[in-house]
């Protein structure tokens, strides 16, 4: 008899799995990579010391620090400008938690540090079939590699130290398809904002989602990390795309990366984890990439999300009146007549290299309407050289953008870099919560190429009329 | 963290109707900077309980809540969304509620919830109605019958993971239970290590 067909998520799992799940029990999963940053892991190393107990695998743990590490540089004194002094004792934490369990840590003086969701990529410790978590909901960008990774919280960070496992139960399958392919103008922002409208912000609530179909094989692994990142919004621990040769390109020759004989047998390994056909999934949605738009949010959820040249739509119940009351835009006029006062362009949905070209092909030999702060920052120092080294930087600084140090910065909010109460500011980040970007602001979440035109126009601005080529 | 076990809760309830309430509601990100899990309770909704000054809102539902009788807390659809700080279950549990009650709960925060002794209780849209529309009712929990009643006798069935279902119920440990698969763990890296390249680093 043939074997039954399998799922990319039935063959991670399957491979992971140290003890079966049982009605009384779930299964204990093997994680092979623990990402950690300042802000969710004291409490867990807390929880450590409590027991007794020891940081089991090291070497299967890797730490950043992101969130709350201000994103202008050290003065003149070499003085790094925390925002206050509990950021610098989080981050002093982290640094003494590492050594104490020697764990590599990405410190301020590294020239890999970056956001935990960017570096994970960049050193090739994100690899296909591997299990990743991190106490941060946004660990399913790396499912973009075929990984199965999810947020995990801080308790279980703790068990993870402890034992390099989990206690988890097999989530349901979703198999998110997108036909055709995305027009000029159109990017993987776009469509995870549109998948996220089309199943709510709690439609994906129990399931692993697989992104497949032409308009995901088409995507650079930056644009495929953007749209697992978003797979949270919908409620979905984890989202993962098949690994192919475009993931296969990108990992190669990566510090962490297999070399040498290891390097084709891994290949061979990690191309037969794609889906078999015929594979069951719980759940099929299909999305025609070909009729999306650039696409932004209305309203404080992402899934308040509709075409950039739309109308802003009259509250249909008392939720949405809520929202609507906090966002402030006028109903039935086009979204594009309201005024932005800040474009923040970064986080690890939007801050990588492609991010940053996209932006700057709008922004390049164009000014910045002068009553909008622009707030670039890279993902990564990698990143950061590497836009520098085709003067990316020149551009947003001659529009008249501010060029920062990598960091979670206005994603967050934590660091001391926030927008003020009231201000509209467009976002390529991932959350349009109230609150989020610092109390009162309203957020629009965007792509790069519309945070750039919004900042070009100092309104909500479809970006097609700058793009002359095809926009990523 | 210790916490006492439970098995019935009998309560007033704090009604929040809003749906998607996200963890940032929950905990601002500004109070994240803690190294702690203690007195996050102060944070807990803090932009929805205070004004910019600092003085309690005379809107705020919080407002006159007495923490020791109003420990269910009742919300809108897809509660505990985003972020997934367990700061949120600390904060609650702090504040003093033991259960959250909603029509649909987010994944992380559930699992969070459960290891710090909030019970996350999902019920029918009917039940979640009439919790919403009656803000203070008197509502039991109990979780070995898995059931929610309110005043009036009527009951509805809501459902736990069991295994987090029994933690909650005996004290059982879900890290001395992992801590007891030690053998099995170890036997999986011993196969694991003969894979091309197993290793991450
Ligand atoms: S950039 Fe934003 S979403 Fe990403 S890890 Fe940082 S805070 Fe979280």
């Amino acid at each position: 008899m043939e074997p039954a067909p399998r799922s990319l998520l039935d063959k991670l799992w399957a491979r992971h799995v140290v003890v079966e799940e049982t009605p009384e029990a779930p299964a204990v999963l093997y994680i092979d990579l623990h990402l950690v940053h300042e802000v969710t892991s004291p409490q867990a190393f807390a929880a450590l010391e409590e027991r007794g107990l020891k940081v089991r695998r090291p070497d299967k743990t890797l730490a950043t620090l992101d969130h709350s590490t201000p994103t202008k540089p050290a003065g003149a004194d070499g003085k790094i400008p925390y925002a206050d002094k509990e950021t610098e004792r989080q981050v002093a934490q982290l640094i003494a938690n590492c050594e104490k369990h020697r764990i590599r840590l990405l410190g301020m003086d590294d020239p890999m540090r970056g956001i935990v969701h960017v570096i994970g990529p960049e050193l090739g410790a994100t690899q296909p079939g591997r299990t990743i978590v991190c106490g941060d909901s946004h660990t399913s960008t790396h499912g973009a590699f075929g990984a199965l990774a999810f947020g995990i919280g801080t308790t279980e960070a703790g068990h993870v130290l402890a034992t390099q496992c989990l206690l988890q139960r097999k989530p349901k399958s979703m198999r998110v398809v997108f036909d055709g392919a995305c027009p000029r103008g159109v990017g993987a922002k776009d469509m995870a904002l549109a998948f996220i409208a089309t199943i709510g912000a709690d439609g994906g609530q129990g399931y692993a989602v697989e992104f497949a179909g032409p308009a995901v094989e088409a995507l650079s692994m930056d644009a495929r990390m953007t749209l697992c990142n978003m797979s949270i919004e919908a409620g979905a621990r984890s989202g993962m795309i098949a690994p192919d040769e475009t993931t296969f390109a990108y990992l190669k020759s990566r510090e962490f990366a297999p070399n040498g004989a290891h390097w084709e047998r891994a290949v061979g390994e990690w191309r037969a984890f794609a889906s078999d056909p015929g594979a069951h999934f719980d759940c099929e949605v299909r999305i025609d990439a070909a009729g999306l738009k650039p696409m932004i949010t209305y309203g404080v959820s992402p899934d308040a999300a509709l075409p950039v040249d739309a109308v802003a739509p009259r509250p249909a119940n008392e939720n949405a009146r809520l929202a609507h009351d906090y966002m402030k835009f006028a109903e039935d006029r086009p979204m594009t007549e309201a005024l932005v006062d800040r474009v923040f362009i970064g986080s690890c949905t939007n801050s990588r290299l492609s991010d940053l070209r996209e932006a700057a092909a709008v922004m390049r030999g164009r000014k910045v309407n002068p009553r909008v702060i622009v707030l670039v920052v890279p993902g990564s120092h990698m990143v950061k050289r590497a836009a520098e080294a085709e003067a990316l930087d020149r551009v947003f600084v001659e529009a008249g953008a501010e060029w920062r140090e990598p960091g979670c910065s206005m994603c967050i909010a934590m660091n001391g870099d926030k927008g003020e109460p009231g201000e509209l500011v467009v976002s390529t980040s991932n959350r349009n919560f109230i609150g989020r970007q610092g109390k009162g602001v309203r957020t629009v979440l965007a792509s790069p190429a519309t945070a750039a035109a919004s900042a070009i126009e100092g309104r909500i601005a479809d970006p097609r009329k700058y793009l002359g080529g095809g926009a990523s | 963290m210790n916490f006492d076990p439970i098995r019935t809760l009998r309560s007033r309830t704090v009604v929040l109707p809003q749906a998607n309430i996200d963890t940032d509601q929950i905990v601002p990100a500004r109070f994240l900077t803690t190294t702690t899990r203690a007195g996050l309770g102060k944070a807990l909704f803090y932009d929805w309980r205070y004004d910019e000054d600092g003085r309690a809102k005379n809107s705020s539902v919080f407002n006159g809540v007495n923490p020791a009788t109003h420990r269910i807390l009742v919300a809108g659809p897809n509660f505990g969304c985003g972020s997934s700080r367990e700061h949120a279950p600390w904060a609650l549990h702090d504040f003093g509620f033991r259960a959250v009650a909603s029509s649909d709960i987010a994944d992380i925060f559930k699992s969070n919830a459960l290891k710090n002794g909030l019970l996350p209780v999902a019920v029918d849209p009917a039940t979640h109605q009439r919790l919403l529309n009656s803000p203070g009712r008197e509502v039991t929990i109990d979780l070995e019958r898995l059931t929610l009643s309110l005043d009036d006798g009527a009951t509805a069935a809501f459902a736990v993971e069991p295994f987090a279902r029994r933690c909650l119920l005996d004290g059982v440990d879900p890290l001395g239970h992992l801590q007891r698969h030690m053998p099995a763990i170890e036997a999986y890296e011993v196969r694991q290590s003969t894979a091309p390249d197993s290793e991450p680093r």
